[in-house]
């Protein structure tokens, strides 16, 4: 399968980090930018600004049109190629990214989104807001992950609801959305991704990666039933 | 002592003169831009009064500080509601919290307020008051519902800032805290350029342990440098977890570069303290409960306690304005050299 990952937070772009992607140079070629792809199969192909400050340490300080400039280049201007899947990762909000990613989408297919929120109620709270955000736009929501959902103990198995549990599972049903599942906090992930390692190569027998398959599966799912 | 920030200019066009210049509307490059008549016609030189005004309405304002991260989720307005209560345990005081997250404001539920409604009077609007002495303002305040999503591009957001900080009737304030969304975009510069006339104490940048976090709050740093906004120090939340069975400590949030006491030393910038991962502070959160009055021995409460009467808050600014200088004299940032 191939997929690819547009990073639409501008300010805050994390993408590059997470896959371990260091900083590689954009080019050019007949058909737009290249993006970066992880391997040589170029299985996962992906675009941040990111990849395009001399200084990774620089500061974006842009207002809302320079930023939905750049991602309508991000969208019409990335020589994608044929994908199967892309995902847009967006900063928090309703705003300018994510009105510009959806204006920019508009002649392509916008199957939907993924709702990600963390179990408090401080967290659902704002994640409302976004489900409404996707109901005025128009944007089908595939469903609700609840993610930092309890973090079991590495010395004793405890189980500890760090940032609460269940405001999730409860924020689909009440407002009947699908609930793709939980997603624990795990050490093993969070390195994982501060050093750019594959966590679904490196524990495929843990409950996380368990977790996060499933979560997919059922997405796949849902996609190829449409 | 006033720090004046730059306004960073930004535009939609390639080229563009800049909306101060003399060419501002009248250039090649100003052609079929959106702003052209406005620039042409001289507006968009001129201040916005409301800066004086503001200005003039919090001169009286003895502190200002923002809390600042470039990251999401690291704990900002827990912070900074939970600044404001400790401040305000001090009754002589009179401290005032604003929110200016406008797409997700979080600090009604955080400080018990959620479904108050704000009212206008002669003296503009009124705040939102939790305890006699801590008056609070927020977009969620104006919203009727818990699901109304507030979809506006910057400068509608920018608008309604200006009127935080212009309308509000905060009356006579010692504190004037602003919880900030992440990012260096909209919300951050018109802060900035809102309270340009005004003195700012600076900024608290927040942080969690780990390098994805860091790398943000790098940007938000230099943010902070751009605008010559001072920087009070960092605190490092969800610093550690330690189970409450077996007693061990686990960094869920690994410092794998050192965390935020790597990147003070290394910014030369003050690492006011680090916050323990602790169950009891989300669940005061989502009740509107300070957990400083909830579980005041916690290691939690007891850092917080220990950020706030830290020797960096509140400290009198040309001291703060050093350490700003010495970061930017490094050559950190040459565009801030002047």
């Amino acid at each position: 399968m191939a997929v690819g990952i547009l990073d639409v937070d501008l300010c805050g772009p994390s993408i590059p980090r997470m896959l371990s992607m260091g900083r590689p140079d954009v080019h050019q070629c007949d058909s737009g930018w290249v993006p970066v792809y992880t391997d040589t199969q170029k299985s996962l192909a992906l675009m941040s600004i990111g990849f395009l400050l001399e200084d990774p340490d620089e500061a974006v300080v842009w207002r809302g049109p320079k930023k939905n400039a750049l991602i309508g280049q991000f969208v019409s201007d990335v020589a994608w190629g044929e994908l199967d899947v892309l995902l847009v990762d967006t900063p928090p909000g309703t705003s300018d990214e994510h009105l510009a990613v959806l204006e920019n989408l508009k002649k392509h297919r916008v199957d939907g989104a993924i709702l990600v929120t963390t179990p408090q109620a401080v967290s659902t709270g704002d994640v409302r807001r976004e489900i409404t955000f996707c109901k005025k736009t128009g944007v089908r929501i595939l469903g609700i992950v609840e993610n930092m959902s309890g973090f079991v103990c590495p010395h004793c198995s405890e189980c500890s609801n760090v940032f609460s549990k269940g405001g999730g599972e409860e924020l689909a049903k009440t407002t009947g959305s699908v609930f793709l599942g939980c997603v624990p906090l795990d050490p093993l992930l969070s390195a994982s991704i501060e050093e750019g390692r594959d966590f679904t190569q490196s524990f495929p027998d843990s409950a996380t990666f368990s977790a996060i398959s499933s979560i997919s599966q059922t997405l796949l799912n849902s996609l190829q039933t449409d | 002592y006033f720090v004046q920030p730059h306004f960073i200019l930004t535009t939609t066009t390639r080229n563009c003169p800049g909306t101060t210049s003399e060419q501002a509307g009248k250039s090649a490059p100003c052609q079929g831009c959106p702003n052209q008549k406005l620039c042409a016609s001289g507006a968009t030189k001129a201040p916005d009064p409301a800066i004086a005004e503001i200005g003039e309405k919090l001169s009286t304002v003895k502190h200002k500080i923002l809390v600042l991260s470039g990251k999401g989720g690291v704990g900002k307005s827990t912070f900074s509601a939970h600044l404001a209560h400790a401040l305000a345990s001090d009754t002589t005081k009179e401290i005032a919290l604003l929110d200016v997250d406008i797409c997700g404001p979080s600090i009604p539920r955080i400080v018990g307020l959620e479904g108050e409604q704000v009212h206008q009077s002669g003296s503009g609007w009124s705040p939102v008051y939790v305890e006699d002495n801590l008056a609070v303002m927020s977009i969620g305040f104006l919203l009727s519902s818990p699901d109304d999503a507030v979809i506006w591009r910057g400068p509608k957001k920018n608008g309604i800032i200006k009127q935080f900080l212009r309308d509000v009737d905060w009356g006579e304030l010692d504190y004037l805290i602003v919880d900030t969304p992440p990012g260096t975009s909209d919300e951050h510069l018109s802060i900035v350029q809102y309270l340009s006339a005004t003195h700012v104490d600076g900024a608290i940048i927040i942080t969690t342990p780990q390098e994805v976090s860091l790398q943000d709050v790098r940007k938000e740093i230099r943010f902070c440098q751009k605008v010559k906004m001072p920087i009070i120090g960092v605190v490092e939340n969800m610093s550690g977890f330690v189970c409450p069975k077996c007693k061990n400590t686990s960094q869920i949030f690994p410092p794998s570069t050192g965390g935020a006491e790597k990147m003070c030393a290394d910014l030369k910038l003050p690492l006011l303290g680090k916050v323990p991962l602790d169950p009891r502070i989300a669940r005061s959160c989502d009740e509107g409960r300070s957990f400083l009055s909830e579980v005041p021995d916690s290691p939690a409460a007891e850092a917080y306690q220990k950020i706030v009467k830290s020797e960096f808050v509140f400290r009198k600014t040309p001291t703060q304005m050093s350490i700003v200088q010495s970061v930017t004299i490094k050559g950190q940032n040459k565009s801030c050299v002047t």
